[in-house]
């Protein structure tokens, strides 16, 4: 399955000048000078090679992480660190979150990698009633704060159901989780470093999408940026749009051409999607009196119902127009309607059009 | 082409042949003809099956008698050699035999002590002395009495829920005799009588049950879900089998430390039919992690009998499918159950390597005290493992007749541990409920914003319907 996937890049190049237009936005060149450019999965890998070296007591493990992962982020780490750090697990995901817990509940960061989102319900249990409440169930007698489960998740052109989805929701709605997507390799280096270091259970979701697609300048050495902290990665004064991961590509692309005619996008990338950064957004939504939400999940039920309607609490008056979700629809995520499926580029363009224009 | 074709015809005959020979023995006794015939036929590697389908076909027929002179020893050579298969070499065989479901005989039982008390001829246990016999033998006195007032403290509304032990105090004491202080415990959560063994006191059970400001768990969590990190005592959560996959975390933890040290998970039959069960055993003997499995097998799940849970011989046989070494022991007799864990315990940690147990016992007790047991159960049943299976008569005849109790120092204590229990409830329910600050913390490692707002709001509204909320939580 995961060869199948290794064709993304290739596939997608028509999406690859998308991919590094947001990625050299100016917001993100800032303190990038020192570094490399690389691609996502070489961030992954940077941030997983620091937290081995830099704690003893840091573990990688998962299915076939051993020779490098299907998606290749764990590359010459068994080799570095040696096969008791950087491990394969057998094929069971409730396993290796569970394995993950109690690895993490005696002082280790363990770092455990689901091959697909599309997977880690087998592990949903273990995420849900365990390492989210591990902490407040025993009064702080214990906790696994140490562990972070990465998963690849989202579209790839080609992925049909199992390959694709994008299943963050699922675990917005669990009190004692952080969940964390990053947008660009520079993000994803840091988000993940944050979220190995952060002192609680984080789900950690890499848009595969963006594997080798997305390149940037990435600082070599050891850094973290901040989790539950939005970013504003464009400014503008007519609408407010908000998504994660490998969709903000997209939205910059909508950004760009409703510039173009005459719209002010502002773009902000959430980031942490729990505990979310709300005053970030109401911020903008109180500058602009506008929201637009996108992503790739199916739209009922998804984040950003729950990003609109606390933006609707705060800023009923100030709103001009209804909070407009651009996301994917209530099906399966289909092979041949992919194309149909997605929260497309001119879907959002629409969208920002309609709300400015409501 | 002719295998599928001696397949598909071969079908027929198969059935057939199942009706005529009533064992596998009498059927396999014809396959060497085919099998030679085939190999000369240049088709090595056929299929089992497919080969028996044909050798039944040709058995009959002239061509495979004559066939049967071509069969030679390079065959056979051939079969010892096997193929080289990840994980070693596989011998081939001309036999076709499916491993039989179960063994004829079922798995023995260890046990050391009989009904009466009276140790086995020539039965091998370390020798427990005096002092560690009756602190054990104290120690299941103490559950059981314990249970008996939380049950009561329950029927009389001053809790909301209660889960006891009995029928089940020797393995769980036993078991915590047999530990090392330092190893950890991951506990389902019937097993209070290993912390109560590492020194949690009854002040301390009885204030969790209460869920007052004393309560480790800060009142968050149900009664009996116990837990204490200095007692090396993983917090009691719910769900069935998720602390199993953990325990092995746990135990990878320690082998990385290499600490003397290893880790005890409990669970009881039921929780061997979730896959956490699995996943575990499986994790840990890929890992080569020093933990032990325990399960208390004590026939029930809720209402479901062990029929009904599975149809292997118990649990002790699961361990072999992962390359884990088992053993059955009785549950109700405490130095075999010592016996064997301490061995147990050993072999982990000195061979860094999984082991699991199967302690034959029995809930005599309700599942909790939401459950009435006698609706599904025969009252007979329960009453032969009250009185001739209980396993703390049993310890206290062996115990008695070592010499080391007396039918005074047994109605002293179990009156002195009463009154303790008692005076704890007493001063459990003086003791004011954790404030609600507490419900806040801990969420995270530190209070988000949302969960800040959310605290606002519930103050607010305590402040305009403080009649909804109970007068008892501090605020």
């Amino acid at each position: 399955m995961a060869t199948n996937l290794k064709k993304l890049g290739s596939i997608l190049t028509k999406q690859a000048s998308l991919v590094r237009r947001l990625s050299s936005s100016p917001s993100l060149a800032s303190d990038g000078a020192n570094g490399k450019s690389i691609n996502l999965y070489t961030a992954i890998n940077q941030a997983l090679q620091i937290a081995l070296d830099s704690d003893p007591r840091s573990y990688v493990f998962g299915e076939d992480v051993g020779f490098g992962g299907v998606f290749r982020c764990t590359t010459g780490l068994a080799d570095q660190f040696g096969k008791h750090r950087v491990f394969n697990t057998p094929l069971c995901e409730q396993g290796i979150v569970g394995f993950g817990i109690g690895l993490a509940a005696m002082g280790n960061r363990a770092i455990a990698e689901i091959q697909f989102a599309d997977y880690i319900f087998p592990a949903f249990d273990q995420i849900v009633n365990e390492a989210a409440k591990f902490r407040y169930r025993s009064g702080n007698e214990f906790n696994c704060g140490g562990l972070t489960v990465r998963a690849p998740y989202g579209a790839v052109g080609h992925g049909g159901h199992y390959h694709s989805q994008s299943p963050e929701a699922f675990f917005c709605h669990v009190p004692g989780i952080k969940v964390v997507i990053p947008r660009s390799p520079k993000e994803a280096k840091g988000l993940l470093l944050a979220s190995i270091r952060d002192p609680n259970p984080v789900v950690f979701f890499e848009p595969k999408w963006l594997y080798r697609l997305a390149v940037e300048e990435v600082p070599e050495g050891d850094y973290t940026l901040p989790l539950s902290q939005a970013e504003v990665i464009r400014e503008g004064s007519d609408i407010t749009l908000v998504g994660w991961g490998a969709q903000l590509a997209v939205m910059e692309q909508a950004c760009i051409d409703a510039e173009k005619e005459g719209i002010s996008c502002e773009l902000i990338d959430l980031r942490t999607l729990i505990p979310w950064d709300k005053e970030t957004v109401e911020a903008s939504v109180r500058k602009t009196g506008r929201l637009l939400i996108s992503h790739e999940a199916p739209v009922t039920g998804g984040f950003g119902a729950e990003i609109s309607a606390s933006i609707v609490e705060r800023c009923f008056l100030r709103l001009e127009a209804p909070v407009a979700r651009v996301c994917g629809l209530d099906t399966p995520f289909p092979l041949v309607f992919e194309p149909f499926y997605m929260p497309t580029k001119n879907k959002i363009l629409d969208a920002i059009k309609d709300t400015v224009n409501f | 082409m002719a295998l599928r074709l001696a397949g598909k015809r071969g079908l027929n005959h198969f059935t057939k042949t199942l009706i005529l020979n009533t064992t596998f023995r009498s059927y396999r006794s014809s396959t060497t003809i085919s099998d030679s015939h085939q190999s000369k036929r240049g088709n090595d590697y056929s299929l089992f099956s497919t080969n028996g389908f044909v050798s039944r076909r040709f058995e009959s027929t002239e061509a495979g008698s004559q066939l049967d002179v071509l069969s030679s020893d390079d065959d056979e050579e051939q079969n010892q050699l096997g193929v080289n298969f990840p994980g070693g070499r596989v011998a081939f065989t001309s036999e076709m035999t499916f491993l039989p479901e179960s063994n004829e005989k079922r798995v023995q039982c260890y046990r050391v002590i009989d009904d009466d008390g009276y140790p086995l001829p020539s039965t091998q246990f370390h020798h427990v002395n005096k002092e560690l016999a009756v602190k054990m033998y104290s120690g299941m006195v103490t559950l059981q009495t314990m249970d008996t007032v939380l049950y009561e403290a329950q029927r009389q509304g001053r809790i909301s829920f209660y889960v006891t032990s009995n029928g089940e105090e020797a393995i769980n004491l036993a078991s915590a005799a047999a530990l090392s202080s330092n190893d950890l415990i991951l506990p389902q959560y019937r097993e209070p009588g290993v912390l109560l063994w590492r020194g949690f006191t009854l002040q301390e059970f009885v204030n969790q049950c209460f869920g007052n400001k004393n309560d480790y768990g800060k009142g968050r969590q149900m009664p009996i879900h116990y837990g204490s990190q200095k007692h090396n005592y993983f917090t009691v959560s719910s769900p069935i089998a998720t602390q199993l996959p953990q325990a092995v975390g746990a135990a990878y933890s320690l082998k990385m430390d290499k600490k003397d040290a290893c880790v005890v998970t409990y669970f009881g039959d039921g929780s061997t039919s979730e896959g956490d069960f699995h996943a575990s055993l499986n994790f840990a003997a890929v890992m080569e992690a020093p933990v032990v499995f325990l399960c208390r097998n004590n026939g029930w799940a809720i209402s479901t009998p062990i029929t009904e849970q599975f149809r292997s011989d118990g649990v002790v046989v699961k361990g072999q499918a992962y390359g884990i070494r088992s053993i059955r022991v009785d549950g109700n007799d405490a130095l075999a159950s010592y016996n064997a864990v301490r061995v147990a315990r050993e072999m982990a940690i000195n061979e860094q390597r999984p082991i699991l147990i199967e302690a034959l016992t029995y809930r005599v007790g309700h599942h909790s005290t939401s459950d009435d047991s006698t609706k599904y159960r025969p009252v007979d049943e329960i009453e032969h493992w009250k009185a001739a299976r209980n396993p703390v008569s049993i310890f206290r005849k062996w115990v008695q007749r070592k010499g080391w109790w007396s039918d005074n120092e047994e109605s002293e204590f179990r009156s002195n541990i009463r009154k303790q229990v008692i005076h704890a409830i007493q001063v459990a329910e003086k003791t004011e409920k954790p404030s609600l600050g507490y419900m806040f913390s801990d969420v995270y490692e530190e209070v988000p914003s949302n969960l800040i707002e959310q605290e606002r709001s519930v103050r607010e509204t305590i402040k305009r319907h403080p009649q909804d909320f109970p007068k008892d939580v501090p605020l």
